[in-house]
């Protein structure tokens, strides 16, 4: 979803960033991405309901403009590691739904061949280089990740996404500490949805905004509403442009709402039908990205039809070819743990 | 055309191999605590810091953690890195990014990765440290798929299947112990591997194998030194590698001479000796067993400061010398 477009023009020059930054077709594009991940999730969630995903999943319904946000400014070769919650930051990167469902029905079309699923979902191809399902585990990782464009030089700039849950991991403050003093092209984005599993913040965490404990690492601490697209979209502009001109790190913190439980095992103590219900119907991220596109003459009721179509479509093609798809043989299970050597 | 050998100690071994390793592919380099100026707590990376310039010898933070993942995601995004603990005790500081992520993210990822990461462990005790700084740690990480485990116990071994480590596309975890540093012993100049997963046979022998690792290794020779004088003929196998073990060499000096000792520092149980042990009760080398099994192994205990209790914590030359004694005797 790379980059940079000419179309800042006088009749946009009041809109907010995006606007001006962006084509009418990247935006569409956005919304279409969007809606992807949205109902990637929910076609997820129903195969698990009826038996044909198994195991667990972690959905991000809810936190889609933070996922595609971020990735906005990103070239296909910059890298991500992501997290359990990981699905939306998969596609917003450019992986393939069908692949993702393959990988979810445990298929050797999958992305992992079926042996990572939800929690690994990965894209190498595509610069992902992995949800994980160690809370922080993937922050060092992409440290290390920035360390080797630096070194190689290749200008690759590289996003750890980690949850609100993280930020009080060892891993977290050791990454931060690291990326700082050798000003590596990484950028951290805490995506707080408010609870770590059924912890809030509040109970967990001593600072009020997680982008303050950037101050700690000497390194911008930006805190964007995670629920509209074109305010963490610039907020990553502004990180991935300092990171590629050498400047050092980011941390973000992109603060969202998971719409669902942590995972399937959730049974929903830990905050008010009053609190979701408020989440969903006034701030839900795919709600208010399609208002704007709307009010600023991007798109119209046609074309939103058009894409949540297209959007359907792409979803149910996914579905079938992954249960279309073989599993892996038994015989194999013993594959991939150590690299095969002629 | 033979290269020069001269003599080399154990940590000189290892501070070349990584030189030739960085002078050959710049994808390698070194992290660790205090590894550049300050060489490193054992001078094991000693000037390499002068040679290589520090961004080729990176002196981390004291974040044992944080610096094992920056290693295994440099190692997964197409770098070298040779990732230095300063004791092998801190790598339960670690274990999440060895554990879960340099030794799954291949097969997580369908194989669509791998994480050539080398990792060094200064282990085991002799140097007064204290229950913090003498582990022998192997075993642990020897029981996880997808890491590679070896024990070099000679200055030859230390150079050579280092750069084999380098060379090689997965997660390389080498325990080097801490009293094998300064044992010297003839090391060829430039480039040669030792493979990792073949163990070597030491001393050949008719009477009695003996399968050691590491320090135990040289014990065991100067047992088997005084052993011979008593007409016992003992055979030493060197593990040099605890996963993949080379199950057929011990197989093979099993089926020779028909008994069977584990002589290894680690505390005891549920150890590279129970593991060995297994193997042959499950092998056919079973049969020609002409006496149970013997496990020569550290107490069951942390290891203590006072010098002689540490000595007496970890198998010693006497004890080899008895045990073996015993076995083929059939007091046992």
């Amino acid at each position: 979803m790379a980059g940079a477009s000419k179309a800042v023009t006088d009749s946009r020059a009041n809109l907010p960033f995006v606007y001006r930054q962006y084509s009418a077709e990247q935006l569409r594009e956005v919304l279409y991405k969007m809606y992807l991940i949205r109902r990637f999730e929910e076609g997820a969630e129903e195969c698990y309901t009826r038996g044909l995903i198994h195991g667990t999943m972690h959905l991000s319904i809810g936190q889609e403009a933070s996922a595609m946000g971020i990735c906005m400014p990103l070239a296909e070769d910059d890298q991500i590691t992501s997290t359990h919650r990981g699905h939306g930051h998969c596609i917003a990167k450019g992986a393939e739904v069908k692949r993702m469902f393959a990988e979810f029905f445990g298929k050797t079309s999958g992305y992992c061949k079926g042996r990572g699923g939800s929690m690994h979902i990965a894209d190498v191809g595509k610069g992902n280089l992995g949800a994980n399902g160690i809370v922080g585990g993937g922050i060092p990782i992409a440290v290390g990740a920035a360390l080797s464009s630096k070194m190689m030089k290749t200008g690759k700039v590289v996003v750890s996404f980690f949850g609100d849950g993280a930020n009080n991991e060892g891993a977290f403050h050791e990454a931060l500490n690291m990326a700082a003093i050798w000003k590596l092209p990484v950028i951290f984005v805490c995506e707080n949805n408010g609870y770590g599993m059924s912890t809030s913040t509040a109970r967990s965490t001593a600072v009020k905004n997680i982008a303050e404990r950037a101050a700690a690492y000497s390194m911008p601490g930006v805190i964007v509403n995670g629920n509209i697209f074109s305010e963490v979209a610039e907020a990553s502009h502004q990180a991935v442009a300092r990171a590629r001109a050498g400047e050092g790190p980011t941390l973000i913190e992109s603060k969202t709402y998971r719409h669902r439980g942590h995972s399937k095992s959730d049974r929903n103590r830990y905050r008010t039908k009053e609190e979701i219900e408020d989440w969903m119907s006034n701030r839900d991220p795919i709600t208010l990205f399609e208002s704007e596109l709307r009010e600023f003459g991007f798109i119209d009721d046609k074309g939103i039809e058009a894409i949540r179509d297209a959007v359907a479509q792409e979803i149910a093609d996914g579905i079938e070819f992954a249960k279309a798809s073989p599993s892996p043989d038994v015989r194999d299970t013993g594959n991939y743990v150590y690299t095969e050597q002629a | 055309m033979d290269a020069m050998v001269r003599e080399l100690s154990y940590a000189q071994a290892i501070q070349e191999a990584m030189a030739i390793a960085m002078d050959m592919d710049e994808r390698v380099f070194l992290m660790g605590e205090d590894i550049g100026v300050y060489g490193g707590a054992f001078q094991v990376t000693g000037d390499l810091v002068e040679r290589f310039g520090t961004e080729r010898v990176i002196d981390t933070p004291i974040s044992e953690l944080g610096g094992a993942g920056v290693a295994v995601g440099a190692a997964l995004t197409g770098m070298r890195p040779i990732f230095e603990f300063q004791f092998s005790d801190f790598a339960t500081l670690a274990m999440e990014q060895i554990v879960n992520q340099a030794a799954k993210m291949r097969f997580m990822l369908g194989g669509e990765v791998s994480v050539p990461v080398v990792m060094r462990f200064p282990a085991g005790s002799g140097t007064g440290a204290a229950a913090q700084h003498s582990q022998s740690l192997e075993a642990w990480l020897g029981h996880v798929p997808g890491l590679k485990v070896i024990q070099p116990a000679t200055p030859y071994d230390a150079k050579g299947m280092l750069l084999a480590a380098v060379a090689d596309p997965d997660p390389v975890m080498i325990f080097e112990h801490k009293l094998l540093y300064k044992m010297k012993g003839p090391v060829p100049e430039g480039y040669y591997t030792v493979p990792i997963g073949k163990a070597d046979i030491r001393r050949e022998g008719r009477d009695l194998t003996i399968v050691a690792t590491s320090i135990m290794v040289q014990k065991a020779l100067d047992a088997a030194a005084v052993l011979e004088s008593e007409g016992i003929d003992v055979e030493i196998v060197d593990l040099r590698t605890i996963r993949p073990m080379d199950k057929q060499t011990v197989i093979d000096s099993v089926k020779k001479t028909s008994r069977l000792m584990c002589v290894y520092e680690a505390v005891k149980t549920l150890g590279i000796g129970a593991e060995v042990s297994a193997m042959i009760a499950e092998s056919e080398a079973f049969d020609y067993l002409d006496a149970p099994i013997v496990r020569l192994g550290g107490a069951e205990t942390p290891i203590p400061y006072n010098p002689e209790l540490e000595k007496a914590t970890v198998p010693q030359i006497p004890d080899i010398i008895t045990a073996a004694r015993d076995l083929v005797k059939g007091v046992r």
